[in-house]
């Protein structure tokens, strides 16, 4: 009996000893830079009922973005069977695990292997769907799109204008796994939609977390024009939400309001969403009352949603990871002060990437955090909040003596 | 993680990683011994069975001589490389560096085959799998570690990590993330040398799942059109990625496939098979023959990158069974050195 009282005490004593140095440890022990630590928030949605018409609104499972477009690729092939998703590395599921199954269900004429070839899947999806067929092709990361530009600028997005109509390229949705990661380096991390945002004939669509996705990608399989479906991957496996099983759409073309406020506008879409709700956050411990808005659809983007809304706040804040010079934001800041210069209270704010290929260790300096999306809040309030004084002095003097140094934060700092 | 890893859990600097690597130096250094003739005495390696394309066979030699310093040169050379590659693997797995990291250990053979093939007067670029081809053309390990750290001694200066590692002074254009970009300008590069007029070649190696880019086949009819001092070389480890050459690949003959450029098919696990084949296509490109196309068969132990254990697509059963049935071109170099300390015991 009095051993086994002493293992119990024994036992206390280890776990009380594991616990105070799990605390005790210093935390900043890494050995390689990173930005903020993300925000204790919760980024998990209901399902919107405004916009999705649900038969089973009971029916949710916990999916992650992944397993939503695994889902949705699921009930596409199902319910046409004239339908094929294909791509480097597909069959045994995919570097990213987004097609886990689909071979083994569908057989491999419909869901198969391509070689190393962009140029070449893209220009054979559009004979595929140019002869009829629904093709879902897939570009294993964003940075790979490039040899197949020529197919998307040139083919995909003309065919149906030099046709009259008479062929169309509508049955294409062709979904690429973009965006930083992380760790990704030069060649895992860029975000190539600003290249296409040039291009008439092509819609871009990008979501932000599970539901969204399962939406959009069955709305872009469907619709009747070719669709461009990034997927940001560093939310393949972190986005997790309750996921409707069954078969919805999710309208193209429309941004979403996914908080009303009164005094900012902050603009963004896929990844950025979540940076630019933990700023909204910060910002609203300042008082300051945010407005977030995911376009979802870049190419056309919803621009009456963005202008209801800047006349609404008189100042806009626009986010995106690709670099700033003639990025997506680029296009919308200029559509912006076309269209509702009365109403501004502050010029349009870009908190991008900056204008350098993408870096490989200083990857924390060059994505658009919250704390950067935070400052260029503060900076659209300035003049509003120097009354109160609870933004830093260098803010107050904005508007009658800028200096470079002070105002910018969407370059590179002097002394790197 | 226990406690004990916890707390003992440190920053890995140069020197853990030089300690790490000392290992392999200790092993390494051989005796001072009687050199009178038994250095200079020469072995002779049959050579495997090659398969030319628009090419005459006899212009390849059967036999290669080698002596014993030779080899342990060889030796060292690959045993090194296959360090570094674990330990990249190790340091990787630690978290001390992140990014994507391409393993070629099971290809040293190739790596250094081809630099005992070309002189330091010749050029070279390659793809991702970069690492034994910095260490060829003449760079430290420290450098190569300090690079895929992000480190500013590195030798890209920390800003292209393991897939982008250079070496201006030796000529080596680097290692390329994005698949079949090296190869034209490699043909660029030879076309540099030619205008300059200078004796010597540009080796621009691919993989097997690079040989289906356009890009290829377009440099490809370039070079043989100006007839470009340019050595195109298939690095055929039978699977781009997951998926095997059979899967992605219609012919996959890939010495045919840069058609009319000549081509020879060799086995990359002989190192002097490659280094013979090397020779002979440096000849040939020297001499204002034009362009020559190597397909090298090789194999790499790990999988396509350490996000990718290799073994979903290789079957454990089958990759193990490979690595005992064919020696790699440091056994091959192992087992001379013995039969040649076997003799002289004997003698």
């Amino acid at each position: 009996y009095q051993r086994r009282v002493h293992g119990d005490f024994m036992f206390k004593v280890l776990a009380c000893k594991r616990a105070l140095s799990l605390a005790l440890l210093p935390k900043f022990s890494r050995t390689f830079s990173s930005g903020p630590a993300p925000l204790k928030m919760d980024f998990s949605e209901k399902v919107n009922t405004k916009e999705i018409v649900l038969k089973n609104p009971s029916k949710l499972k916990k999916m992650n973005i992944c397993q939503s477009i695994t889902n949705a690729l699921d009930i596409a092939l199902a319910s046409n069977p004239n339908t094929y998703v294909y791509g480097e590395d597909v069959k045994f599921g995919g570097v990213f695990r987004c097609t886990v199954g689909l071979n083994e269900k569908y057989g491999t004429d419909r869901v198969f292997n391509t070689p190393l070839s962009e140029q070449g899947i893209i220009g054979f999806s559009v004979g595929l769907v140019a002869a009829g067929g629904v093709a879902i092709p897939e570009i294993q990361f964003g940075d790979y799109i490039f040899p197949a530009f020529d197919q998307f600028v040139n083919e995909v997005a003309k065919y149906r204008y030099r046709t009259n109509g008479l062929f169309n390229t509508g049955g294409i949705c062709c979904r690429v796994a973009y965006g930083a990661v992380g760790h990704g380096g030069h060649y895992h991390s860029q975000t190539p939609e600003a290249h296409f945002m040039h291009t008439a004939g092509l819609t871009m669509v990008i979501p932000r977390n599970p539901i969204q996705a399962k939406g959009l990608l069955l709305a872009s399989i469907r619709s009747p024009d070719p669709v461009i479906f990034f997927e940001p991957k560093i939310l393949y496996r972190m986005s997790e939400d309750l996921v409707p099983e069954e078969d919805y759409e999710i309208p193209l073309r429309k941004a979403e309001v996914i908080k009303e406020g009164k005094d900012v506008t902050l603009l963004g879409y896929g990844a950025s969403v979540r940076q630019l709700q933990m700023a909204s956050k910060m910002a609203e411990e300042k008082g300051i009352s945010c407005e977030i808005i995911d376009l979802r659809t870049i190419l056309p983007y919803d621009f009456e949603t963005i202008e209801k809304s800047v006349n609404k706040t008189g100042r806009l804040l626009i986010t995106h990871e690709a670099p700033v010079t003639s990025g997506a934001g680029a296009e919308i800041a200029a559509k912006v002060q076309e269209k509702c210069f009365l109403h501004m209270k502050a010029p349009v704010k870009r908190v991008c990437g900056y204008d350098t290929p993408f870096p490989f260790v200083y990857e924390p300096f060059y994505l658009p955090n919250r704390v950067k999306i935070f400052d260029g809040i503060q900076e659209l309030m300035a003049e509003q909040l120097t009354t109160s004084s609870q933004i830093p002095f260098k803010y107050c003097l904005l508007y009658t003596s800028p200096s470079p140094r002070d105002l910018s934060t969407s370059r590179m700092p002097s002394s790197a | 993680m226990c406690i004990r890893d916890r707390y003992q859990r440190r920053v890995h600097g140069i020197q853990d990683i030089n300690r790490m690597l000392s290992i392999t130096f200790k092993q390494l250094s051989c005796r001072s011994s009687n050199i009178f003739g038994r250095m200079f005495s020469s072995i002779k390696v049959p050579l495997p069975n090659l398969e030319v394309y628009k090419l005459d066979k006899n212009m390849f030699p059967t036999v290669a001589e080698t002596n014993r310093e030779e080899l342990i040169n060889y030796y060292k050379q690959m045993t090194l490389q296959r360090r570094i590659e674990i330990t990249c693997d190790e340091i990787y797995k630690m978290k001390e560096v992140r990014g994507f990291c391409h393993l070629m250990d099971g290809q040293e053979g190739v790596s250094v085959g081809i630099e005992a093939g070309i002189t330091k007067q010749d050029h070279l670029i390659t793809a991702y799998r970069c690492h034994g081809y910095l260490i060829g053309r003449g760079d430290t390990p420290e450098r190569l570690i300090a690079e895929m750290m992000g480190r500013l001694t590195g030798c890209s200066k920390g800003k292209g990590g393991s897939m982008h590692m250079t070496l201006l002074k030796n000529r080596f254009y680097g290692g390329n993330g994005i698949v079949g970009a090296q190869v034209p300008i490699g043909t660029g590069i030879a076309f540099g040398i030619k205008y300059d007029g200078k004796p010597e070649v540009c080796v621009s190696l691919y993989g097997d799942g690079a040989a289906n880019q356009g890009q290829i086949a377009e440099a490809a009819n370039m070079a043989k059109l100006w007839n470009l001092p340019v050595i195109y070389i298939c690095e055929n480890n039978l699977y781009a990625m997951g998926t095997c050459v059979a899967r992605s690949s219609a012919n996959t003959k890939f010495y045919t496939r840069l058609d009319p450029i000549p081509g020879v098919k060799i086995d990359g696990q002989n190192i002097f098979a490659v280094r013979e084949t090397m020779k002979k296509a440096r000849e040939w490109c020297i001499s204002g023959k034009g362009p020559m196309c190597l397909e090298i068969l090789t194999y790499r132990y790990h999988g396509h990158s350490m996000s990718d254990a290799g073994l979903s697509y290789r079957t454990r059963a089958v990759s193990y069974t490979h690595l005992r049935a064919h020696e790699t071109s440091l056994h091959l170099v192992c087992r001379l050195l013995l039969e040649k300390k076997k003799k002289r015991m004997s003698k």
